[in-house]
């Protein structure tokens, strides 16, 4: 098994794998992240239940970083051992004579999520483990109040992190437009090479970015004091 | 027609190539792109030049020898043929056209436009084939049931002549669509279950072993290819691989 995954298949195989359970997480994290424009109750309780229930955070939180971590490094190994695959470079190349330019830019879509990554992080997941965990404050209050919903909008009145977001969940897209029936093929599965599931994956591939977009530019814009 | 053609030139393996533009005229349309080849290098050895060396036999679409990078396409703009099948009407008068070698770490450069495709042979050799005899014993094809779907599929993958546009065109020079039509013409049929978990795993490792990149399901291969390998073999080559780990 081991002798496996240090094959350049199995390599892809863990790729997928990763990706699947990326792709499902984002999906949980734009469901929730709707509340806060439907409901601001609601988004309060589940952020709170999301933020202090111990399986979340101790079993499912380390899965979600390992495999965030996971996906970044295997993904800069793989490029970086097909460029060493590359002969001299050619002196003209024209890939889009047979592929889409976002299966041809996984790395640089990769990278500006990356960099989103590191952006959200220092917004909203460092404060989080430094309230609940070096603080010790586990009671997601703030003047008596919920201060999740309140945490959320204030982040997004500053107009240059609601356009270095927007930026990001385009690229997301473009990534997820090529990963999404990717994951498919490298599990050796021919689904993502048939009409339901490509339809599938675009929708999904638009969908889940414009529904970050909708939520950072409604806070931006609509909800603003 | 009369046509500009910039040629990737390289003395020898160890030597640095570089492009050099030449002209041709009076081309036919009705020429394949091996023929107007064939009228430079007569337009260069008259003049005492050194002909430009390219890859060719049987020029009917079949071998697999004739590759050359054209205008930034593995065997040209046309789709589904080598070069020996590409046509000069494909392209304009007047045009340039970009011929380098098929370019991969695991295939250095000869010379000029010729390349060492030998790591393709080697991984033939690590498990594309099946070990029984086959000679003076043939039994009757009616006694092995194989389904329509399965033989058509098989075929399909047997197609692949194993000229290395799938290598050439992948921006990871990965050799996956290759490696999963010989994988698949034997994975489909009976003949090839007994040594299936061997094959792939062998097959594999040498694909890995001759520097090859990791495909990330650009496609592009299957677009280029001039057999029409489709993608699915390599889907097929990956379920392989697994059934064989799990084994």
């Amino acid at each position: 098994m081991g002798g496996f995954f240090k094959s350049s298949i199995g390599r892809k195989v863990a790729m997928a794998l990763s990706a699947f359970f990326l792709m499902f997480f984002l999906l949980q994290h734009l469901f929730i992240n709707m509340l806060s424009v439907f409901s601001p109750d609601a988004f309060n309780e589940v952020s709170h239940f999301m933020g202090t229930n111990p399986l979340v955070q101790f079993a499912l939180q380390p899965v979600l970083i390992f495999a965030v971590v996971f996906h970044f490094v295997m993904g800069f190994i793989l490029e970086l051992k097909n460029k060493k695959a590359n002969g001299v470079a050619y002196a003209r190349n024209n890939g889009a004579a047979n592929s889409t330019w976002s299966s041809r830019n996984m790395i640089y879509s990769g990278l500006v999520i990356l960099a989103f990554i590191v952006l959200h992080f220092i917004d909203f997941w460092f404060p989080e483990i430094n309230t609940k965990y070096i603080v010790g404050d586990m009671s997601g209050l703030h003047n008596g109040e919920f201060r999740y919903y309140h945490e959320l909008v204030e982040k997004f009145q500053n107009p240059l992190r609601v356009g270095a977001y927007v930026i990001s969940f385009i690229l997301l897209g473009l990534h997820l437009a090529h990963g999404f029936t990717s994951a498919f093929q490298s599990m050796g599965s021919t689904a993502g090479r048939k009409k339901n599931l490509q339809t599938f994956g675009k929708a999904y591939s638009i969908i889940l970015p414009l529904g970050f977009i909708i939520i950072a530019l409604f806070h931006h814009l609509i909800n603003n004091h | 027609m009369n046509l500009t053609l910039k040629i990737w030139r390289q003395a020898d393996s160890s030597s640095k190539g570089q492009m050099v533009d030449y002209k041709v005229t009076e081309i036919s349309e009705h020429m394949s792109f091996l023929e107007m080849m064939d009228v430079l290098n007569e337009q260069l050895v008259n003049s005492g030049d050194e002909p430009v060396a390219f890859d060719h036999d049987c020029r009917e679409g079949i071998c697999g020898m004739c590759s050359m990078y054209i205008n930034g396409e593995a065997h040209g703009p046309d789709r589904g043929v080598t070069t020996c099948q590409l046509h000069m009407r494909m392209f304009k008068d007047g045009d340039t056209i970009t011929i380098e070698p098929f370019r991969a770490a695991a295939f250095p450069v000869i010379k000029d436009l010729v390349v060492d495709r030998n790591a393709f042979e080697r991984i033939q050799q690590a498990g594309g084939y099946i070990s029984v005899n086959t000679s003076g014993n043939t039994q009757d094809a009616n006694s092995l049931p194989i389904s329509k779907h399965a033989a058509d599929e098989a075929m399909d993958a047997a197609t692949c002549i194993g000229c290395g546009a799938c290598v050439a065109t992948c921006k990871n020079s990965s050799a996956m669509l290759f490696v999963g039509a010989k994988v698949s013409q034997y994975a489909l049929l009976p003949q090839g279950q007994v040594e299936a978990a061997d094959r792939v795993q062998n097959m594999v490792a040498q694909m890995d072993l001759e520097g090859f990149g990791n495909c990330t399901n650009t496609g592009a291969c299957e677009v280029e290819c001039p057999k029409g390998i489709s993608l699915d073999n390599i889907a097929r080559m990956n379920r392989e691989l697994m059934k064989a780990t799990v084994k």
